[in-house]
């Protein structure tokens, strides 16, 4: 992998530290007059998600991440792992329903995410920003309910619970949005 | 917008890049008047120097065999020897990878130069000069009633930082210190003149008569931002030549490109009279005086533009 000089850092970049991959988040030039060049770096951790600052000083040299981000399907899951599939290869790979975290809420069959891969192992899953699910668990709607603005907790295919509007029926389908986890709206078909 | 000048003929009004650009032509203006005022005489002395004064942190551009100048100082002092006593000159200067919030590779510099001075003058001359900069474009942020606060690099130490000069000198912390526990306080609401840098850290300065381990350097900084570097001249050719070879040092240890002694600097270095030099970053004044956050803002186009 490429080994950059401290005058290449800049946002963006993905470094590996101590095993471990980080993207920086920001980077400050700094020279005191008749000083040294420092890079002021902050860095998250992209498998933890931690942010650190860290000073470099020109001569210092540092390893790039060998990180990737593949476009894969996802198959099924047995509870403890998740399988995605990369559809040019058909090669398999599976994420722990830890790794997924709250993300394992919004898979439908075949969906396609980008798996974050580092050093050819997993660490992490970006979906789609809207998912249509089905309603699979909902009180029904009662007609005298003409107050507004009035929701209700309803339970999708995935077993996600989320507040909906009222109108919202058992068996129908809606979008939500991956990165809040709320309701947009109902979806036709 | 402070500074605005008016009208640009076609009645539109300016965007605020366009705005700034007006403002840096009217300050370098007033600089220019404030020395010829004075009886400066304005020189221009070559980009392409074949010896760039040798720096430990500071590397020149390659041209052709020879340097792109970071500094006119050597070709200014040689100047002075030839028996010009008061010169300024408003220049480009070339630093290799220097790029930042505050830094261009490519950036204007003022230096000045004044016989029978001493640091002490011109920290007087410079107050001086921004005042009437500030005068005529607009005003300045903060206060700039004189005198301005001098505060020594010791006493900067001990009000804002764990350790003294001395010690992180010593465990190579100075810079770090300087850049991120002392610099941001300097200057706040009205500007900061630091002096009285370890010797070590100013290789072409006068070292103080009463504390030889102390150099007659200041720099000025205004809400944080390095302005100047200012120093009483060495005049000595063989103790300059002593701290150029530490330089040269430094820069091979680091694995830096050697460059050549400049040899007919130290050669008029003999004849030169006492005085005192400071070179002033005028993208930097520009951007205190217009509240610009980049220097970007400060300059016509930017070296990712071309």
């Amino acid at each position: 992998m490429a080994v950059y000089s401290a005058g290449e850092l800049r946002k963006g970049l993905k470094l590996e530290i101590e095993g471990q991959p980080y993207h920086i988040v920001d980077m400050e030039f700094v020279k005191p007059g008749k000083g040294q060049a420092l890079y002021r770096c902050r860095l998250r951790n992209m498998v933890t998600g931690t942010q650190v600052d860290r000073t470099y000083r020109s001569g210092d040299s540092f390893q790039s991440a060998d990180v990737e981000e593949r476009v894969m399907q996802y198959l099924y899951n047995d509870g403890a792992f998740y399988t995605f599939m990369d559809q040019k290869t058909y090669e398999q790979l599976q994420i722990t329903a830890d790794q997924m975290g709250d993300s394992k809420y919004f898979l439908t069959d075949n969906l396609e995410v980008d798996v974050l891969l580092f050093r050819e192992r997993p660490i992490g899953v970006t979906l789609p920003n809207f998912v249509v699910l089905k309603v699979v668990r909902a009180d029904p709607f009662a007609k005298g309910d003409t107050a507004t603005n009035v929701q209700k907790p309803v339970t999708v295919e995935t077993g996600y619970e989320l507040p909906v509007p009222a109108f919202v029926e058992e068996g129908e389908k809606i979008q939500i949005d991956t990165r809040t986890g709320a309701y947009v709206t109902r979806v036709k078909g | 917008m402070r500074g605005a000048t008016p009208g640009t003929g076609n009645g539109e009004p300016r965007s605020a890049r366009a705005e700034r650009l007006w403002f840096r032509a009217r300050v370098v203006q007033t600089i220019r008047a404030f020395f010829v005022a004075r009886g400066y005489l304005e020189v221009e002395t070559p980009h392409r120097i074949p010896a760039p004064a040798p720096e430990a942190h500071i590397d020149a551009v390659p041209a052709d065999g020879w340097y792109l100048h970071t500094s006119p100082e050597l070709a200014m002092k040689r100047l002075l020897a030839a028996g010009h006593p008061r010169l300024f000159q408003v220049c480009r200067c070339f630093r290799r990878a220097e790029r930042g919030r505050r830094h261009l590779p490519e950036f204007t510099m003022l230096e000045w130069y004044r016989a029978g001075a001493d640091y002490r003058d011109l920290m007087a001359e410079t107050e001086a000069l921004v005042g009437e900069v500030a005068g005529a474009c607009g005003g300045a942020p903060g206060d700039l009633a004189r005198p301005w606060e001098r505060l020594t690099v010791a006493e900067a130490f001990a009000r804002h930082t764990a350790t003294t000069p001395e010690a992180s000198l010593a465990d190579g912390s100075f810079d770090e210190r300087i850049a991120f526990e002392v610099e941001p306080h300097l200057g706040r609401g009205r500007p900061t003149f630091l002096t009285d840098y370890p010797a070590a850290l100013a290789a072409l300065a006068r070292r103080r008569p009463d504390d030889p381990a102390v150099a007659e350097r200041f720099e000025l900084y205004a809400e944080g931002l390095e302005l100047a570097n200012g120093f009483s001249e060495l005049a000595d050719p063989a103790e300059q030549r002593l701290r150029f070879e530490e330089e040269r040092r430094a820069r091979a240890a680091a694995g830096r490109d050697p460059y050549p002694m400049p040899e007919p600097f130290l050669a008029d270095l003999g004849r030169m009279p006492e005085a005192a030099g400071i070179a002033l970053g005028v993208d930097r004044l520009v951007m205190w005086l217009a509240g610009a956050a980049s220097i970007d803002e400060v300059v016509a186009l930017t070296p990712e533009e071309l």
